[in-house]
């Protein structure tokens, strides 16, 4: 019988009780869930930690636009302007933002993506974890372990709330991302177990009460944005706990918040796409338009 | 409670836009189309509620098509799918509905030809889905376990019968019916394979119409 967790509480002491980094007590706990090897379960992570670089190589190359035609050439733009002028940040910001841009379009234009949670915020996780271990000369190997850690802190999540905007808001989503990828890059750094979580409690608390408003109905206006904000944000929650500075909110508390959130925020705001941004006078007219080109 | 996976939360590797609007879909046809088990000639998809709204822009109706062809969720032919030699070869129409007693995300595959078939779904949040009905069937079909399916007259004893034949351990198990004596419906979800003798020994029951072995998406 394999146990089960499905608390943040729990899987700290399991892993203080077993002496081990969370990515090796998940990887394990997979591995025997899914009756297979742990080199195997490696093997399936790698997977989708290939098929990120991928989605980062063809979205910098692109700037074909979406179905509706209302994104798809900001990564463009950016990488356009950092080659005239480096971001006031460093390399890795330039790389972070860019990777997510170049990701998340390249999910609107249909091309393939890793769903890290879900597929409207598939670009946070993948441009952190791949950015920072390119500047920092992170071997695969590790990098498999970020995303695990990655994949372990929206696992345990995922238990209390379902990763949907329709459900919960776009804290679900993106938000949810940005907490896992602050857990991942954390866990890159060298952190220790209570740094990651405090890494995750410090980004998701800032992130809750995040709506889910798309404009017509899409994942692109304001998703598409939101992915490199949020995974910046990521950067700055890791780096926060790195310091030891901890979240007076305990991280399976938040997770309660997010919860509770969720359920009180009006489904009108939880991709119904009938109020907020998806209601103004703008978004309105680029509604129009968008349906007189179906 | 089904234990969660990290594996879930890192995939799928898919077609974007939208994990329940493109990929769902594509699931969503890849399952229709085992569950019809037949060349498909003739088909219309219903799209309902947010899938009629949004579909269009998520790519919906092209991945229900795809799925139908029997694409992958990842397969980056879906993008241009309706200029594929693969939908020349099918007659197919999207039509559009409102019905708010329907999931957001709901969609049925209404099979036309020599074999006619109407399979309903869902696509639940994530790129999760659940086939909900097969004609009037009500069934429970996530594509998570290999699954045996028959439509048979109510009989006593048929479930013994035919839970006897199976060697791997059964999952969960499902049965419906019009009334007493009346068709019924009979899902079976394994943990593990079941062997093409299973299936033909019960296709060979009297009282049994319709046997199909339906196996677990691979994505």
């Amino acid at each position: 019988m394999i146990k089960n967790v499905n608390s943040f509480e729990q899987l700290r002491d399991i892993c203080e009780f077993k002496n081990k980094h969370i990515w090796e007590y998940a990887i394990e706990r997979e591995a025997e869930l899914a009756e297979v090897t742990t080199e195997e379960m490696r093997t399936t992570v790698k997977k989708s930690l290939d098929a990120m670089k991928d989605a980062i190589k063809s979205g910098l190359n692109s700037k074909e636009m979406s179905i509706s035609g209302m994104c798809g050439d900001d990564c463009y733009r950016l990488q356009k302007r950092f080659a005239v002028r480096g971001a006031l940040f460093g390399k890795l910001f330039e790389k972070i933002t860019a990777y997510a841009l170049a990701t998340i379009e390249e999910n609107l234009r249909m091309g393939k993506i890793v769903a890290c949670p879900t597929a409207g915020s598939c670009a946070i996780v993948p441009s952190v974890l791949i950015a920072a271990s390119e500047e920092l000369n992170i071997p695969e190997e590790e990098q498999i372990n970020a995303l695990v850690t990655a994949g372990e802190i929206g696992r345990i999540i995922s238990n209390k709330v379902a990763l949907a905007g329709a459900v919960a808001g776009c804290q679900a989503e993106c938000g949810v991302a940005s907490a896992m990828s602050a857990g991942a890059l954390c866990q890159i750094l060298g952190g220790t177990n209570d740094q990651i979580f405090n890494a995750v409690a410090l980004a998701m608390k800032n992130l809750l009460g995040l709506t889910c408003d798309p404009v017509c109905g899409l994942v692109e206006i304001p998703c598409v944005k939101r992915n490199p904000f949020l995974a910046i944000h990521a950067v700055t929650a890791a780096e926060l706990a790195l310091a030891d500075i901890k979240s007076k909110i305990p991280l399976d508390e938040v997770i309660d918040a997010l919860e509770q959130t969720g359920k009180l925020m009006s489904p009108t705001l939880k991709e119904s796409s009938q109020a907020g941004l998806a209601k103004t006078k703008t978004a309105i007219e680029l509604e129009k338009k968008f349906l007189n080109r179906l | 409670m089904r234990q969660s996976s990290i594996i879930d939360i890192i995939s799928p590797i898919m077609a974007g836009p939208s994990s329940s609007h493109t990929a769902g879909a594509v699931r969503l046809g890849l399952m229709a189309r085992n569950v019809y088990d037949a060349p498909v000639k003739k088909i219309t998809f219903r799209l309902y509620n947010s899938y009629a709204l949004t579909g269009k822009g998520h790519g919906t109706d092209k991945g229900l098509l795809a799925g139908i062809l029997g694409l992958g969720v990842d397969d980056t032919r879906i993008k241009n799918i309706f200029d594929s030699e693969l939908a020349r070869q099918i007659d197919y129409k999207f039509e559009y509905k409102e019905d708010f007693n329907r999931h957001p995300n709901a969609v049925d595959f209404i099979f036309d030809g020599n074999l006619t078939m109407k399979v309903s779904g869902d696509s639940i949040g994530a790129g999760e889905i659940v086939i909900t009905a097969i004609d009037n069937f009500s069934v429970n079909l996530t594509g998570k376990y290999n699954t045996i399916l028959l439509v048979y007259k109510d009989v006593p004893g048929m479930i013994s019968r035919v839970t006897k034949l199976i060697d791997v351990n059964i999952a969960t198990l499902q049965c419906d019916r019009y009334a007493k004596g009346d068709d019924a419906s009979m899902c079976i979800c394994l943990d593990g394979e079941a062997d093409k003798q299973i299936i033909d020994t019960i296709s060979s029951f009297d009282d049994v119409y319709m046997v199909r072995y339906i196996k677990k998406l691979e994505n």
